[in-house]
């Protein structure tokens, strides 16, 4: 309602104004609307770690964390996305100076960041597959594979988003419309950031040292 | 066409009913206070439920728009004094009640033993519970005596005036072991062990059954329970080995199997650790029990289970359970 | 099902397997007498729309001013049609398990196998909540809270076209699971391990999760749209202490679905990955634990429940202090108890399943923070006691209905605190007692409250009333059909009978079951009367016309527009002083302005919500019948169409001030007839 202090009501006698005469255009609510939107997202999170926080030492005889994780290969990985949401946000701040190439530059980087952070996790994957370590092996394994691949797929989505966005941004230029999907979309990537330090202690840490 | 007839004799059968209300006039003491917790919880309510009613209805004709003798105030909306009494008389009601569900939920806990047969009756020095092993099967009740080493199928005897203590566990899906004549209802579930006390005051016959939906079988899923003086219960039980049948692990396994309308059952003697076996999901060779494995997610298990050997590799697929559970008849 | 062996195709089984997954001929249930029946009748009435819309030439109509509409108007009165339609269904479930249940003792097994019976209970519950109850109360509150608050639209009004869509999806796959396979013979909730890949192996919980899920992101994306719509959008003046109490339960209620949905969509996926990956979540084997599912589905569930119920009581907290003439009693303790309320909603779940046997502690605590629920329901149906005392009551057919619910949800709210004490519980878990009340709050609540609802708002939509009569004797029926169906319940429930059951031996059970039947009956001709009512009305739409766009003198802001109000819903947005503003604005002689209109945006119809909402359902019906890549063809469909989507550029239409002008004067004209 910040148009609320400049309404003009209509003109007449001592009465009270009952309608505007002037055109009226509420806040646009996207920024709210996608606020709400995290917030449920965040709320499959907190399922998925509620769910590993109650089957994540049902081993069912089968590998703990403690002889799975691989701690340095996940702090790089750790270390990719932390960086990659610092270079969003110097996307950002070039978007908003208007400074098109130069932003199109930081989002590129960005992708090819969380790209990387892709490769490594799936990798890892691969790796526990390789060992027997799958998700069907015990109910821990489960919540682990359900928590970190939902994550992971979020970041899938957030790439082909981002991709997206630079075309538009490549093609229409820093329109309005543009930098509100930016700051949207940049709400998102640091949103996986947050939900990924919570699967590096709770899991990843807490886990190996268990 | 039967219907007109019977709707004439309803008000006789309401009459005849309130007999046969088992929540209303059950077997056992457990059962009897938690009816009395219902008409007290019953009562406090209606205090505040029939002047609702009534103040609505009487509001809605005394204030009919049609009625100009009544008083009319168009502006009326805010009174804190009525405002104050509309939050207290739920919060007093309340109060009371909620002061009575902590404390009977504590001593009505269905984990904790028996500390009287009945009102003003408190368990004799150096009486022990009976304890019945129960198993929700698909679509039976085992019940073992472990300390008589007998067991059944869809009955459950026990002497009057003296206390029951229930383990319950189910082998395949969940159910809810329910005898409402004696006290009521606790979950069976795979995998986990559950626990109830009760006592039968009574002699005579009532009904048991599951009471969470299992599958195709579940309305056949009944048991009957009875209680006996003891002397006659000695005699049951006395029947009961004299009829010399045994279960084994293997004939477990072959009433395991989904059968729906299962008669009555006896056993004279039972495989030693069988219900520890089906609690851990262990009854088939080969298969490596659940406490064997690691810390088991919930709590109950654990309470009796201590982890001995480690495992060497997980169990397979459990019987019958590959392609569902379809009821064949003739089982 | 799952044993089916594929029609006969020239290649060989591997080939139809990977082209028709476990989808084959004998997936029609041709050998079921009811439901090819049900088909036929199905089919014949679709068959008999198809042909009068092609008849009257009404595709162009259908397709330009509902289907792709983005105007929340019509959104909410499809939302409303979809739930009177699956009404239809989910009743026809009802009366099938009365009539089971009145005719299967000791040697009759009734005319329903078991398996049949078990999908019946099953599709009745899951329909009457998520495709009857959750589409009326999401209708309504699209329907008017934009005008209650005077706004134009919702925040994202080609959003609300998707949201609708995808719940009519999910109703298409609950549908689907009739005439193509079978639907979950699980209980509406599905508690595994009974609904796990090892117990049913059949495509029944894959429908049922496959259609709650598309269901469900329709709801998610309603409500986001909804809560951004109230926060953002009121007029100017309209601060939260002066919003309707519609809108304040909208509010709540739309939060609370952005706070638990989630959570059931994040609970089903994972039963999901139980039964196509194999993962161990809920599993007996391996460390998976069921109970968590149970915990986890209620933390939805019990929210659920007053996500339905909150809106109603909105609705009659509009409805009794129109039908007093008099302003609601205790506006402010009506927000605050609306508030405890959605808070509170959080922290009962685990009353569903005392019998889990988690302790006294446990149970008191849960038992006593739902008692304390009751505490702020009670004071609002003390508000609306009070707001009716010294008013002037018109017995119309909205408040019939309110006085209906007042009298009935107090005796459901009363069996539910009882059940609410845990010791109590353990002898009333899962007995009719507790169908009984459930049913006693939901049709005395929130069925009731949408009947109100829909009579009230009716004229507002439509621009006439509905016939008096027809809703009298629809009230009535209702009435009585519901004590008549459901006191026996609470009887048998005293009697130990449990729900969910086939077959009873025992005799003196039955003429309780008949009596429930007849009342079911009843309620038939409810349902009945109603459909009657709505074609009288129309038949008779002129003599009941409503010119004012204010039949019942009412004090909000909705009714200060023509009925049915323009697309636009109001020419000058409103500038609101007080609560209750139309009736402030009438009680200060507020003129209607005849000039200075301006030209109006509108955003443009779209059919992405049909789209969207058609490749979702394709989606679901490849993974329930392992067609993967029919799911993998939809789904890559889903994201180019998204990503399509947005390099459109969002369409705004513009209504000319003659065009406003005109429809303005039509309006004035109007009014002046009548005074």
């Amino acid at each position: 309602m910040s148009t609320g202090s400049q309404l003009r009501l209509v003109a007449s006698a001592p009465r009270l104004r009952f309608h505007l005469i002037e055109p009226y255009h509420p806040e646009n609510s996207v920024l709210l609307g996608f606020w709400i939107y995290l917030m449920s997202d965040c709320l499959i999170f907190a399922v998925l770690f509620a769910t590993y926080g109650v089957l994540g030492r049902s081993y069912a005889g089968g590998p703990s964390g403690a002889t799975l994780f691989e701690l340095p290969v996940v702090a790089v990985n750790t270390g990719l996305l932390l960086v990659s949401s610092f270079t969003y946000g110097m996307a950002m701040i070039s978007a908003q100076g208007g400074a098109r190439r130069s932003a199109l530059a930081w989002l590129g980087v960005t992708g090819l960041f969380g790209c990387g952070f892709l490769a490594l996790e799936l990798s890892e994957f691969a790796n526990l597959l390789g060992q027997g370590a799958g998700p069907q092996r015990s109910a821990f394994l489960s919540s682990f594979f359900t928590l970190v691949g939902t994550h992971g797929l979020h970041v899938v989505f957030g790439v082909i988003w981002l991709a997206t966005l630079m075309v538009q941004v490549a093609r229409r230029g820093l329109t309005e419309t543009n930098l509100r999907r930016l700051l949207c979309l940049s709400l998102f990537w640091h949103f996986l950031d947050v939900i990924w330090i919570g699967v590096f202690s709770l899991v990843y840490l807490v886990g190996a040292m268990q | 066409m039967k219907f007109p007839k019977a709707i004439l004799a309803l008000p006789l059968l309401f009459a005849l009913c309130a007999c046969k209300m088992v929540v209303m006039d059950p077997a056992g003491d457990v059962a009897l206070q938690q009816r009395d917790l219902i008409l007290l919880a019953t009562g406090l309510m209606l205090l505040i439920i029939v002047p609702v009613i009534m103040l609505t209805l009487l509001f809605a004709w005394r204030y009919r728009a049609s009625n100009t003798q009544a008083r009319y105030a168009p502006d009326w909306s805010h009174s804190a004094p009525l405002e104050l009494v509309v939050w207290a008389a739920p919060l007093a009601i309340i109060l009371i009640l909620g002061s009575v569900t902590w404390v009977s939920s504590h001593t009505l806990d269905p984990y904790r033993p028996l500390d009287r047969i009945a009102a003003g009756r408190p368990v004799p020095a150096g009486v022990k519970p009976l304890r019945v092993q129960v198993v929700a099967l698909d679509w039976k009740w085992l019940f073992i005596y472990p300390d008589l080493g007998v067991a059944t199928v869809n009955e459950l005897a026990a002497p009057v005036d003296t206390p029951i203590a229930f383990d319950i566990t189910a082998a395949s899906v969940m159910n809810s072991f329910d005898a409402p004549a004696l006290a009521g209802q606790i979950y069976a579930m795979p995998g986990m062990q559950t626990r109830l006390h009760a006592v039968v005051n009574r002699t005579g016959v009532s009904e048991g059954f599951s009471a969470n939906y299992s599958g195709e079988g579940f309305s056949g899923m009944r048991f009957r329970v009875e209680g006996l003086r003891r002397d006659d219960f000695d005699r049951w039980v006395a029947g009961l080995r004299a009829g010399g049948s045994q279960l084994t692990r293997a004939d477990y396994l072959r009433l395991a199997r989904p059968s729906a309308e299962v008669p009555i059952l006896h056993y004279g003697t039972v495989d030693h650790g069988l219900f520890s076996a089906v609690v851990n999901q262990c009854v088939e060779p080969g298969h490596v029990c659940m406490g064997d494995m690691s810390a088991p997610a919930y709590g109950h298990v654990a309470d009796r289970l201590e982890p001995s050997m480690s495992m060497a590799s997980a169990s397979g697929p459990r019987p019958g359970s590959a392609n569902g559970r379809s009821l064949s008849k003739g089982q | 099902m799952q044993n089916a062996q594929p029609p006969s195709l020239p290649a060989g089984p591997d080939f139809a397997r990977l082209l028709f997954g476990r989808l084959s001929w004998d997936a029609l249930p041709l050998h079921e007498p009811i439901v090819v029946g049900t088909f036929l009748v199905v089919a014949a009435v679709g068959l008999a729309v198809l042909a009068g819309v092609t008849r009257y030439r009404l595709w162009g109509y259908l397709w330009r001013e509902w289907l792709t509409s983005v105007d929340h108007k019509k959104i909410g009165a499809m939302y409303v049609i979809l739930g009177l339609v699956m009404l239809l269904r989910g009743f026809v479930d009802a009366l099938m398990m009365r009539a089971q249940q009145a005719l299967s003792f000791g040697q009759s097994q009734g005319f329903l196998p078991p398996h049949h019976y078990d999908q019946l209970f099953t599709a009745h519950g899951v329909i009457m909540i998520f495709f009857v109850a959750m589409p009326l109360v999401v209708g309504l509150m699209n329907f008017v809270v934009p005008l209650q608050i005077g706004a134009r639209d919702v925040a994202f009004p080609v959003m609300n076209n998707v949201s609708f869509w995808m719940t009519a999806g999910g109703a298409v796959m609950m549908m689907l699971s009739l005439f193509v396979g079978e639907f979950a013979s699980t209980g509406w909730l599905a508690y595994p391990p009974l609904s796990g890949a090892a117990f049913s192996p059949g495509v029944g919980v894959d429908y049922y999760i496959w259609a709650l899920q598309i269901a469900g992101v329709g709801t998610l994306l309603s409500a986001v749209n909804l809560v951004a719509t109230i926060i953002k959008m009121r007029a100017p003046g309209m601060s939260l202490m002066k919003m309707p109490v519609f809108t304040w339960t909208a509010l709540c209620t739309n939060v609370l679905i952005v706070a638990t949905f989630p959570v059931l969509t994040a609970v089903l996926a994972l039963l999901s990955l139980d039964r196509e990956a194999g993962t161990h979540f809920f599993t007996n084997d391996l460390g998976g634990n069921p109970m968590m599912y149970v915990n986890l589905i209620w933390i939805w569930g019990h929210p659920e429940v007053y996500i339905l119920i909150l809106p109603a009581f909105g609705v009659f907290s509009e409805i009794v202090p129109t039908f007093s003439r008099k302003p609601l009693f205790g506006y402010v303790s009506m927000v605050y108890a609306t508030i405890a309320i959605t808070v509170l909603s959080y922290l009962v779940w685990l009353h569903h399943f005392f019998t889990m046997g988690a302790g006294g502690d446990v149970n008191g605590f849960f038992g006593i923070t739902t008692m304390v629920i009751s505490i702020p329901t009670g004071a609002k149906i003390f508000n609306w006691l009070f707001t009716m005392y010294r008013g002037r009551v018109r017995l119309e057919l909205p408040m019939l209905w309110t006085l209906g619910f007042m009298v009935t949800f107090v005796i459901g709210g009363m069996t539910g605190v009882l059940l609410a004490v845990p010791a109590a519980d353990f002898v009333l878990h899962n007995s009719l007692f507790l169908v009984a009340h459930f049913h006693n709050v939901i049709i005395g609540g929130v069925i009731f409250g949408m009947f109100a609802g829909i009579n009230y708002w009716f004229p507002k939509a439509f621009g006439f009333r509905l016939d008096e009569f027809w809703g009298r004797l629809s009230f009535g029926f209702w009435l009585v059909g519901f004590y008549l169906a459901f006191m026996p319940l609470y009887v048998l429930g005293l009697m130990g009978v449990t729900r969910r059951m086939s077959h009873f031996e025992d005799p003196s059970l039955r003429i309780w079951f008949v009596i429930a039947a007849v009342g079911a009956g009843l309620i038939l001709l409810g349902i009945a009367s109603f459909m009657v009512q709505i074609a009288v009305s129309v038949k008779n739409r002129e003599a009941l016309r409503d010119l004012t766009g204010d039949p019942w003198d009412a004090r909000t802001l909705e009714w200060s527009t023509a009925s049915p109000p323009p697309e636009y819903n109001f020419a000058f947005t409103p500038v609101v002083h007080a609560n209750d503003t139309w009736w402030d604005m009438k009680s200060r002689g507020y003129q209607r302005p005849s000039a200075g209109y301006l030209p109006i945006h509108m955003p443009r119809n779209t059919a992405a919500g049909m789209i969207l909402a058609a490749i979702s359902v394709a989606i679901g019906f490849g993974l329930v019948w392992h067609i993967w890549w029919l799911a993998a063809a939809a789904g890559a469909g889903l994201l180019v169409v998204a990503i399509g989507h947005s390099f459109v550029e969002a369409g705004k239409r513009v209504i000319s001030v003659k065009q406003v002008a005109g429809a303005e004067r039509v309006r004035r004209d109007l009014i002046r007839s009548v005074a």
